[in-house]
């Protein structure tokens, strides 16, 4: 499965979505996903990936870490796990 | 009903082991945050918090005391010595029968917990000490209070994570305002610095990685502290009677309830407390000069605590002085309230308002007077101390200055 593939299913999980439903444009707000859905799909993707995500939650658009939309969050991870290996 | 007077406080914590250096160091705006000494933290990723350094628990306790005592129970028996101490009242007869302790705490025995589970988790062992039960329990600090101060009468610890030490201290006041008792001993402590207690906070990702900065543009979250906070409530004429010296007067309070999410806070919940505590104090709004603030440093606090400070108060918000004394000594979480009602008893007493340290930018959405870095002189005749705990629950102290 394609690092994109991954962070949709970790999303559309968290909600409660078929992951037919969730796609690169969609807004975390409009999926339902609150600031504590939020922090734990980050929680969920660090674990799948290995990784550690820079996000702060008392300032999301200063954090070095785009979470705009599942789009900005997949080049993120992408970013990430590129940098790991 | 009775009026309730404070006559005597105790504490400890990242600004100083004792209320006077605790209070210099506030007149100061010094800030008590550091990096964190304990085993493991280089495995976490926020290093810093309010954590008491240079404390010697030999020189305090005996051996078997050591050996049943976290150190949330440790700190809180600090505090209390220097509070029961100042207020000179010695607990026999009729007084400690009647006479109980309701303290403030969130975590519990947490390092204790830490090293028993590391113990037998990672260092693979089948035994431990036979005291972790007594020693890790909440009402352990609330326990010992009353076994060494000899108080027999209504005691409990209450646990409403961020509030707790002013929900305690809201109890402690209607039993004495009520008649139940004519003293009662209160405040909280808590001691969550060890790697499991970070670690877990880490998880929800409001902590800051560099400092306490609240109300300020450039926040970036909370940093935690420790330590304990004790006061000696006590019945006006009771104090009077025996010519004790009264520090402050506890003149009213109001809980409440957000009723609508975990962890962030309510405009209406905290507003409501707030109208609540000057209610129940018969004060009006524009009586009060300073408001110690829960004021967290995080996004979502400060400015739901400034928007509902502006709405309860209208054009007086713009007059009052509102302070955060966490920038200093970090948060408490269960102790915290009550760390934090030193700096209104100053304000009260001395005429001095703690300010808020590491302000750097304006917030329009926290445009009110916050006492930036600096201390104040002013003449404050009426105090409130606010806490907005996780979970939703409010409590909001009201103190009047005495003489």
């Amino acid at each position: 499965m394609s690092i994109k593939d991954r962070v949709i299913k970790i999303i559309a999980e968290q909600a409660v979505l078929e992951v037919e439903d969730v796609t690169a444009d969609s807004k975390l707000d409009d999926l339902g996903i609150d600031s504590l859905g939020l922090v734990e799909s980050i929680f969920a993707i660090e674990e799948e990936f290995d990784i550690s995500v820079p996000f702060n939650a008392n300032d999301p658009s200063e954090s070095d870490f785009d979470i705009s939309s599942v789009a900005s969050i997949i080049s993120g991870i992408e970013t990430l796990v590129k940098a790991q290996t | 009903m009775k009026r309730v007077v404070i006559t005597g406080a105790g504490t400890i914590n990242a600004l100083g082991h004792d209320v006077p250096s605790t209070l210099e160091a506030m007149r100061e705006g010094r800030c008590g945050i550091s990096e964190l000494e304990f085993r493991d933290v280089e495995r976490l990723s926020i290093r810093i918090g309010g954590q008491v350094k240079g404390y010697e628990p030999e020189g305090r306790f005996n051996r078997q005391q050591l050996a049943l005592f976290d150190r949330f129970t440790q700190f809180t028996l600090v505090a209390a010595r220097e509070a029961i101490a100042q207020s000179g009242l010695e607990f026999s007869g009729e007084l400690a029968a009647r006479a109980g302790v309701v303290l403030g705490n969130s975590g519990g025995g947490m390092t204790t917990l830490d090293d028993n589970y590391r113990s037998v988790y990672e260092d693979g062992k089948n035994r431990v000490h036979p005291f972790v039960v007594p020693k890790l329990m909440n009402n352990a600090a609330a326990s010992h209070v009353s076994m060494e101060f000899n108080l027999k009468g209504p005691s409990f610890t209450v646990s409403t994570a961020c509030a707790s030490s002013n929900h305690a201290m809201a109890q402690a006041f209607q039993m004495v305002h009520g008649g139940i008792s004519p003293v009662m001993i209160s405040g909280g402590s808590e001691s969550m610095l060890c790697f499991g207690g970070v670690k877990a906070w880490e998880g929800l990702r409001v902590m800051s990685k560099d400092a306490c900065r609240p109300f300020s543009a450039n926040r970036n979250g909370m940093v935690q502290g420790e330590g304990a906070g004790i006061f000696v409530f006590e019945e006006y004429e009771h104090a009077r009677k025996r010519g004790a010296e009264i520090l402050a007067e506890v003149a009213g309070f109001a809980m409440s309830s957000d009723a609508s999410d975990i962890v962030m806070p309510s405009k209406q919940g905290a507003a409501r407390a707030i109208r609540g505590a000057m209610q129940d104090a018969r004060i009006n709004p524009d009586e009060v000069g300073y408001i110690n603030a829960h004021g967290t440093g995080t996004a979502a606090n400060d400015k739901t605590e400034s928007a509902a400070v502006a709405d309860v108060f209208g054009a007086h918000a713009d007059k009052l002085m509102l302070s955060s004394t966490k920038s200093m000594h970090g948060h408490l979480i269960g102790g915290t309230g009550a760390v934090e009602l030193l700096a209104c008893i100053m304000a009260l007493r001395d005429g001095v308002i703690a300010p808020t340290i590491g302000y750097e930018e304006p917030d329009p959405e926290c445009a009110l007077d916050v006492v930036p870095n600096v201390a104040r002189e002013a003449h404050v005749d009426v105090a409130l101390s606010n806490a907005f705990a996780f979970g939703g629950l409010n409590a909001v102290l009201a103190l009047k200055r005495v003489g």
